[in-house]
């Protein structure tokens, strides 16, 4: 029963999609929507294997931007998320102002980057980091605060350092928290980079897609964009990975359900 | 003749007095624990019981008072005695085994030393076999004893229990009494021990002090002279009952 329900879990979308796809091509075959408007499901994977050669150039470039941007958030939420969590007035004072700057639009600031940054790979970065940055050490700070009071104390009553109750228990305690707002992240970071590029470069996804645009190639916007989701996914996908490999507990606390 | 009057004190507690905001919780609590003696607090819910070990153990400072192990000042100071909760606490992320190792860590020995060193004590504590098992594959009773190994590794001679079977069934906490008993003849602690439980209380203890509604005070210490080791015959005995009406007609 439970792996009918389990199959069924992943079936049910699968078909779903297979079903939009056909509909997508039926409805562009019959020439309701011309060519040149919207691609069919069908061109848009003849237009990837024509310009996967050329893409794959644009797809290092923007996978090695989307990872660095990625890295560096993670390594700066958890120095910040820490630091917050452990000196009260630092969090205080800087909490107001994350949740501020979440309001700032970035596609509005990302054209100032060019100028500050350059054009090379680095205001991408930036603007990678800015936009994963928010959702880990939010997540990562509500983890941290959510670690059993008792547990904590039960801790200290043996006697333990600050270091030792972090390691111990607020830790691994944040980490369900934590590896939700990776995988947040995770999704936003391939596509960081791409609103990254489109606001000047010279290499990436973003840009084959502006210029794929520029020339009225619609099959080919369609290809870059599979291929934008396509590493999304992948990059959410080893995330998911690594919560599953870390976090053995959880995993056989859900096999037991 | 009890424990208490043939040893000398191993921890003394003097005037206690602690409110949180406005509510009195702790009002002018005095005990005493001899060396080797078992000694319960019984009193309804709510009346500040926790709150008297959680400033023995150093985790609440009261607002009078004081606390003395060997006749030291140990007043808001952790980490002198093994403190077992009202809950398991045990936690989620890490086997029992490694769980139980958690106070041998803390005071320094590296993992797989401490490990080597908690192996033995597996079968006297029933969990033998379940060493790798995360705590939610365990058992309410297996727990309890999970959180009773942990807290005796702390390996001090003075151990607080908050009520440690409170949330089990009548059989499975019967059998844990037995058990703690004879794990009690081999450890050679001083025993705090909360409960809720009269019969619990009169069964495992050398003295009693029987703790008012909130705010805690003591309204009175009884002696249980019954003989030992003690059995669960012991619970039908006429003896034992005349015991429990007393406490009874105290709470
Ligand atoms: N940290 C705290 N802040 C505020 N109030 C508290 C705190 N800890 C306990 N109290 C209050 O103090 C009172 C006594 O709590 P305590 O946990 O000591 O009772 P108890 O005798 O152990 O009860 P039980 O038998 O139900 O475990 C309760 O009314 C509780 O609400
Ligand atoms: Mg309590």
């Amino acid at each position: 029963m439970k792996k009918w329900a389990n199959i069924e879990h992943r079936l049910v979308p699968c078909l779903f999609l297979a079903a939009l796809l056909l509909v997508w091509q039926a409805v562009v075959e019959s020439g309701l929507i011309a060519r040149y408007i919207l691609p069919s499901p069908q061109d848009v994977v003849i237009a990837l294997v024509e310009i996967l050669p050329v893409l794959k150039g644009h797809i290092m470039v923007t996978l090695q931007e989307a990872l660095a941007g990625f890295g560096i958030a993670i390594l700066l939420a958890i120095v910040l998320a820490v630091v917050m969590d452990n000196v009260p007035l630092v969090k205080k004072a800087l909490y107001p102002l994350i949740i501020i700057s979440q309001t700032v639009p970035i596609i509005a600031l990302a054209p100032l980057f060019g100028m500050w940054f350059g054009y090379y790979m680095l205001p991408k970065i930036i603007v990678v980091v800015l936009v994963c940055f928010f959702p880990i050490v939010i997540s990562l700070l509500h983890g941290l605060g959510s670690a059993d009071k008792d547990m904590l104390n039960l801790l200290k009553s043996m006697g333990a350092s600050r270091l030792q109750v972090f390691r111990l228990v607020k830790f691994p305690a944040s980490m369900v928290n934590f590896f939700s707002g990776l995988r947040i992240a995770a999704t936003y970071s391939i596509m960081g980079a791409v609103i990254g590029e489109w606001l000047g470069g010279t290499a990436g996804l973003g840009l084959y897609m502006l210029r794929a645009k520029h020339s009225y190639a619609l099959d080919r916007v369609f290809a870059t964009i599979l291929v934008i989701v396509l590493f999304s996914m992948a990059v959410f996908q080893v995330i998911s990975l690594m919560q599953y490999l870390l976090m053995p507990w959880q995993r056989k606390m859900q096999n037991d359900k | 003749m009890s424990s208490y009057r043939k040893n000398r004190e191993k921890l003394v507690v003097k005037d206690l007095r602690k409110s949180f905001d406005d509510l009195l919780v702790v009002d002018g609590v005095s005990l005493k624990l001899g060396e080797h003696e078992f000694v319960s607090l019984i009193g309804p819910s709510g009346s500040g019981k926790s709150t008297i070990f959680n400033i023995i153990a150093g985790l609440l400072s009261p607002d009078d008072g004081k606390v003395i192990i060997e006749g030291e000042d140990y007043t808001g100071r952790t980490g002198r005695v093994s403190y077992m909760y009202q809950k398991d606490l045990l936690l989620p992320w890490k086997k029992v085994i490694d769980n139980v190792c958690l106070p041998l860590v803390i005071s320094g020995r590296s993992w797989p030393e401490a490990r080597r060193q908690v192996q033995k004590y597996f079968p006297l504590f029933g969990l033998e076999g379940f060493e790798d098992r995360y705590p939610f594959q365990l058992s309410g009773g297996m727990r309890q004893r999970a959180a009773l190994m942990r807290t005796y590794m702390f390996s001090s001679d003075i151990i607080l229990l908050d009520e440690p079977f409170g949330g089990l069934d009548a059989i499975t906490k019967s059998k844990m009494q037995d058990w703690l008993l004879e794990v009690l003849n081999k450890l050679q602690a001083s025993i705090l021990f909360i409960t809720h439980d009269i019969e619990e209380a009169i069964f495992l203890s050398d003295r009693i002090y029987v703790l008012s509604g909130r705010p805690a005070s003591v309204k009175d210490e009884v002696i249980i002279d019954l003989p030992k080791p003690r059995t669960k015959d012991l619970i039908t005995s006429r003896e034992f009952n005349a015991i429990k009406r007393y406490i009874l007609d105290i709470l």
